[in-house]
């Protein structure tokens, strides 16, 4: 057995059987939850909310901002002509690429993070396509086999058919 | 959501991707013959040069830079109108936010031809591009034209991840709906997407952090397509209400284009139930204050001109009001405020019908107002003798027919491809407004209820 599980047809239903399973003494990071839509309004979508995320998307615009003072810099100073009457190094003109780059950079830390922290692309584990159709997958992958019928009453306590895979 | 709930939402929002009716491929035939007509005319033009347009002496900016403008415009439809909907959490967004940001993709790849096709040798584009060639050269950063390829490649890069993240869910409701091919590239596209709370968390956090990002580049994009106007000493255009006037008009056009696709989609694809009523009376609220700060600039721009009193400026505004181009600016003046300012601002008449009729007008009043920007500033400089006048040959029509004909075609792909609402958030919508406010999901229902039953039946979208 690689997983056992079950599906729920609402958020309480599925936030009971976690309830369970924790009263069984499993820990939050064992306890597998997949959902067709986020459960921000509800506590079961209150796990693994802390992220960096905001502070390395400005890590991201930070090395944008040096990538744009380093690239207009160097490249006006590589052919020194004067252009417009302007300094060699314009930098009210340069700013409009450090803007940008900023930007970018940011746009792009976040995207990295994203994909990283949510683990994509992944190879499926456990899941049910039924999840699609509103059902809320509750399980635990790879369980001991001792606490196999607890994780089981858990599971049907919330009101869930146990399956295993 | 109950799980009938959950499935008539699929089955809705996923029929345009597994039916198709004949009338799907007559309307691609249609676009896509117009597009390789016009593909076939840029090829000619390559091939007999510039002297088969009008452009000449002294107008050499005029129909093919008016569409990079337009488009450009336009694109700030969705990105940025999504983007601000997220950060102030506006409900009745959900349906309307994917419908927008493709508008935003595909307006900016079109606008983004535009520079290229203006070239006489438009496969040297890449010179643009800040790569060293062999001499060291790079490109000039100090030229307006350079800072327009920073900040499109931004906007395109931010807008076109800003689309596709919220796509990966629904990937991955194809992927567990369909078989065989079908659901061996939803599969791969989908990412091996779950729907984890963490998964949810990092998507919804990717998604805020995006929306910030994103709508100071949106503005900064326009201000800077309005920077290769105002840093030329040409009349009436070394202003520096530019920026801002060129913002506004963006966002009054993408809200304009915004309601025309949505009224198109709700008609062809029958997503009455998704694209209410309500949505066009909000976005059509929105246009309706666009067109009052759009005569707002215009009235600023024009009065500053005529009481200042420069002789080249004077020329050229008197060419709009009451010259050659007069026209075509009171055409503009009665698309962009008279027309929406007396059906927006009516109740009764800001209905679907009344707000598509506005878009309309809105649409081809934006375009003849990057027209009226361009040409009669260039047929007027400073000297007398260098004026001249422009008209438009067969080849920039059809080029400029082809683009629109581009952007159907581009959207009505999409929309058979990917779900052109985006159905998670359409279903968490229905928590959001269910739990938070009763009265307001009674009031604002952002889903259809079950087929036979009344609309607007509170007792039908509780959350279970």
């Amino acid at each position: 057995m690689t997983a056992i599980y079950a599906l729920y047809g609402d958020a309480d239903a599925a936030l009971r059987a976690v309830d369970g399973l924790r009263a069984a003494g499993l820990h939050d990071g064992d306890i597998t939850v997949v959902s067709a839509e986020p459960l921000e309004h509800h506590p079961l979508g209150e796990r693994d909310r802390a992220t960096w995320m905001f502070w390395i998307a400005s890590g991201g615009g930070a090395i944008g901002l040096a990538v744009a003072v380093w690239l207009t810099r160097m490249t006006e100073l590589a052919w020194p002509l004067p252009t417009g009457n302007m300094p060699i190094v314009s930098w009210w003109a340069n700013l409009i690429i450090m803007f940008e780059l900023t930007m970018l950079g940011a746009i792009l830390a976040t995207v990295i993070t994203l994909i990283i922290t949510a683990g994509l692309p992944a190879r499926r584990s456990l899941y049910d396509p039924e999840i699609v159709n509103g059902r809320i997958l509750v399980g635990v992958e790879r369980p001991a086999s001792q606490s196999v019928p607890q994780i089981e009453r858990a599971l049907l306590a919330g009101g869930g058919r146990v399956k295993t895979v | 959501m109950n799980e009938a709930a959950a499935r008539r939402l699929n089955d809705d929002l996923l029929r345009p991707l597994v039916e198709t009716s004949w009338r799907f491929w007559v309307l691609v035939l249609l676009l896509g013959s117009v597009v390789v007509t016009g593909l076939a005319t840029w090829l000619y033009q390559m091939y007999r040069g510039f002297g088969l347009t009008g452009i000449n002496m002294p107008v050499y900016w005029a129909f093919y830079v008016t569409n990079f403008v337009f488009w450009i415009g336009i694109s700030h439809a969705g990105t940025l109108i999504s983007a601000i909907l997220r950060l102030v959490n506006a409900g009745w967004r959900r349906p309307v936010t994917r419908c927008a940001e493709v508008i935003t993709v595909f307006a900016l790849m079109i606008g983004a031809l535009f520079p290229i096709i203006h070239l006489g040798r438009p496969w040297l584009f890449f010179w643009l591009i800040p790569y060293p060639s062999e001499r060291q050269i790079w490109p000039n950063f100090r030229s307006p034209l350079v800072w327009d390829f920073f900040a499109i490649t931004t906007y395109l890069t931010g807008s076109v991840l800003f689309l596709l993240l919220p796509m990966i869910p629904d990937f991955a409701l194809v992927r567990d709906r369909s078989t065989g091919r079908r659901n061996r590239i939803y599969g791969a596209l989908a990412l091996g997407w779950r729907g984890t709370p963490k998964q949810w968390h990092r998507l919804e956090s990717a998604m805020q952090i995006m929306a910030i990002a994103i709508i100071p580049v949106a503005v900064s994009v326009h201000t800077i397509v309005s920077f290769d106007f105002s840093m030329a000493p040409v009349p009436m255009w070394h202003s520096t209400i530019f920026g801002p006037y060129f913002v506004a008009g963006a966002i009054f056009s993408g809200i304009a284009a915004l309601i025309l696709a949505m009224a198109a989609l709700r008609t062809f694809l029958h997503l009455e139930a998704y694209l209410h009523p309500l949505h066009f009376e909000n976005l059509g609220k929105l246009l309706l204050m666009m067109s009052l700060l759009w005569a707002y600039f215009i009235f600023n721009e024009r009065l500053t001109v005529w009481y200042g009193n420069a002789t080249a400026e004077r020329e050229a505004l008197w060419s709009t009001q009451k010259g050659p181009f007069a026209p075509l600016f009171w055409t503009m003046v009665a698309c962009n405020f008279v027309v929406p300012f007396v059906i927006l601002s009516v109740k009764k008449l800001r209905t679907i019908g009344g707000c598509v009729l506005a878009s309309f007008a809105v649409v081809v009043g934006m375009w003849l107002e990057r027209f009226l920007i361009i040409v009669p500033s260039l047929s007027h400089k400073y000297l007398s003798y260098t004026w001249g006048s422009y008209r438009p040959r067969p080849v920039e029509i059809i080029i400029t027919t082809a683009t629109f004909a581009a952007m159907g075609l581009l959207y009505v792909l999409f929309s058979k491809l990917v779900p052109i609402i985006s159905i998670w958030e359409l279903k968490a919508g229905e928590h959001y407004v269910a739990d938070a406010t009763p009265r307001t999901a009674a009031a604002h229902p952002l889903l259809p209820p079950p087929r036979g039953s009344r609309v607007g039946d509170p007792g039908l979208r509780t959350h279970p």
